[in-house]
């Protein structure tokens, strides 16, 4: 079916073995990277929590889509209502960060467990549709609601507490790399442990083969409700963490393009491996910087055309494409 | 108010005729090749564009445009087809929906590069401008001729369908692709000449809608949900399904920015919700 071909491109030698939640030492190698920038970097630190935050979302998405299977175009929908509801809580006279972030995330959460049934019960392309239309509906609604949302304007006047009640958030955008860096940390350990569970195992066998799953006495629509939700908090949380370190939100949370982008970064990087969603993320983010500044048309045009060349010949991204290498590595040691 | 009523009722089937003769083409590749090609508004686009383009630098009539439109799309289709869509016709609905959105992408900063981010004019002829009184009604000529021209369009793609060699190996090929090519029937061939037609009916209706929907880069991204909606809630490959759900969706889409304008698109996008819970595989969807 499908939505296993969607997914069947986890080759990877790793999950032949069951996962024993070992951390590797690429690994800690990887997450030393972005506390290098924080010192090295220091002109850079916008751009790096930007790249921190989106990551975070695609995350997010890579949960439902490279481990469950389940499609989605409107992933937007939960990033703009954690977004929508940090930021709101902020211009209604509770500027604590890490109190809004919790809260931001446990609504879109919300948001996201109401939705999950109507995601859950079709098929790929009902889903696509459904959750299209559903962010498409967030767009309308919060555009409308402009004596709450700001409409076209935008929610400004996001004014924060300090960090902690110690670190004011600074122009520089140091406390909002930091911030960002331990949220998408905790997050991150969080999410890793979950997919190395049982139950995340029991994830990827309903994106290889959906129809066995019940055959094993595995409850479908319970798992794909239960990581939807889990999901649409995390993009909540991203949401969140955007809203908190620009002190602004903008209709665009909720955007097609938003949607779609994300999906780019996470095919980008490789789906289903938790890592090829935090590098495809900032290979985007870092030649959207770079390449937009020169013209923002062409870089549509060139982000469209890596997408159809990556979809017809690398399959599997950066990821899969590293993990060829050492497997070919690999082979030809012994 | 019941003339009033009457006109819009009018307005939302000009509207919804053209959201049929551009759906059409979708509604087939979705059923005939079970391909989600997102990328379908372009064609629609590239159609307006050629028609604005023909008509500014060639200084051709309006009517003398369309065939020209319909030709180019269809060519453009066609080349994509062989060359491209082809080689994804057995790869998941993620890799269709993510190349066809790679497409989009590559249409719209295309589009923005040779003719500008701005919404482009069209100069109807006298004839097809102002108003025309049938049964003390006044409706839009321009409307009038779209309403017309899509009913011929319909009744040729029947004839076609139900009638000919061309329309008896389609059928066959929707309903069973593989006892299809079984039968000697090129199955390929009657894909690309089926792309062919419904990209080339897209840049017909495309051409025919710049001055109903507007035309500039954005227009893919922006009617592609109408498209969508279109093809899920008719059915995919069904051209009574497409029809009945096209013209729903304009008189619903025009009542509804005409009665409640303060609540917009969001009848759309809550209809399209609601019909897709209630009809998961669309009004007439023969697939379960």
């Amino acid at each position: 079916m499908s939505v296993a071909a969607a997914g069947a491109r986890t080759d990877d030698p790793g999950s032949r073995r069951l996962p024993d939640g070992r951390w590797h030492r690429m690994e800690i190698g990887f997450w030393l990277l972005p506390i290098a920038a924080f010192f090295l970097l220091p002109g850079f630190l916008v751009l790096g929590s930007q790249i921190l935050i989106v990551a975070l979302f695609a995350l997010s998405l890579d949960l439902i889509l490279g481990y469950a299977g389940i499609v989605s175009l409107g992933h937007a929908a939960f990033f703009g209502v954690g977004a929508y509801s940090a930021g709101l809580l902020v211009t209604h006279g509770w500027g604590e960060p890490l109190s809004g972030l919790v809260l931001a995330g446990a609504i879109a959460a919300l948001v996201g467990y109401v939705v999950s049934f109507l995601v859950v019960r079709g098929e790929d392309l009902a889903r696509l549709m459904v959750t299209l239309g559903i962010g498409l509906l967030l767009y309308e609604a919060a555009n409308k609601a402009a004596f709450m949302t700001g409409g076209v304007d935008g929610l400004s006047g996001v004014v924060m507490w300090k960090l902690l009640g110690v670190f004011a958030f600074d122009l520089g955008g140091k406390v909002a790399f930091a911030y960002s860096l331990m949220v998408l940390f905790i997050v991150f350990v969080l999410m890793r442990r979950l997919v190395n569970s049982p139950f995340g195992l029991s994830l990827r066998g309903l994106r290889e083969g959906g129809k066995r799953m019940p055959a094993i006495g595995s409850p479908v629509r319970s798992r794909q409700v239960v990581i939807f939700t889990i999901a649409a908090g995390v993009a909540g949380v991203a949401g969140g963490l955007l809203a908190q370190t620009t002190q602004f939100v903008g209709l665009e949370v909720f955007g097609f393009p938003r949607s779609a982008e994300l999906l780019i970064m996470l095919v980008l990087g490789g789906a289903g491996r938790l890592y090829g969603a935090l590098i495809g993320a900032a290979l985007f983010m870092i030649a959207q910087e770079v390449l937009s500044g020169l013209n923002p048309v062409y870089w549509q045009f060139w982000i469209g055309l890596l997408l159809v060349v990556v979809v017809l010949s690398a399959r599997g991204g950066v990821m899969g494409a590293a993990e060829a290498l050492q497997a070919s590595l690999r082979g030809k040691a012994i | 108010m019941l003339i009033n009523f009457v006109g819009i009722l009018f307005d939302g089937i000009a509207y919804g005729s053209l959201l049929f003769l551009i759906g059409i083409g979708l509604s087939v590749t979705m059923g005939l090749m079970n391909f989600i090609n997102l990328a379908h508004g372009a064609f629609a686009m590239l159609g307006g564009y050629v028609c604005v383009a023909v008509m500014t630098r060639f200084g051709l009539p309006f009517l003398a445009t369309l065939p020209i439109a319909f030709i180019v799309t269809a060519l453009a289709g066609a080349i994509l087809e062989r060359t491209l869509y082809q080689r994804l016709y057995q790869a998941s609905h993620l890799d269709q929906v993510l190349f066809s959105i790679g497409l989009t992408f590559m249409a719209i900063a295309a589009a923005t590069y040779f003719w500008g981010p701005g919404q482009q004019p069209i100069q109807l002829p006298d004839f097809l401008r102002g108003q025309v009184r049938v049964l003390g009604l006044d409706l839009g000529a321009y409307r009038l001729f779209l309403v017309a021209l899509v009913i011929v369009i319909t009744m040729a793609l029947v004839w076609l369908v139900a009638h000919t060699r061309f329309g008896a190996q389609l059928r066959a090929a929707v309903d069973n692709q593989q006892a299809a090519a079984g039968m000697g029937i090129h199955v390929n061939k009657v894909f690309a000449l089926t792309f062919a037609l419904g990209s080339g009916l897209a840049g017909l209706g495309g051409a025919l809608g710049i001055d109903v929907l507007g035309l500039d880069p954005t227009f893919p991204v922006k009617f592609m949900v109408y498209f969508l909606l279109v093809v899920t809630v008719g059915g995919a490959g069904s051209i009574k399904g497409t029809l009945m759900a096209a013209l729903i969706l304009g008189v619903f889409d025009v009542a509804g920015k005409y009665y409640v304008p303060e609540v917009g698109a969001f009848v759309i996008y809550a209809s399209m919700v609601l019909l897709l819970i209630v009809f998961p595989s669309g009004l007439y969807g023969r697939r379960a």
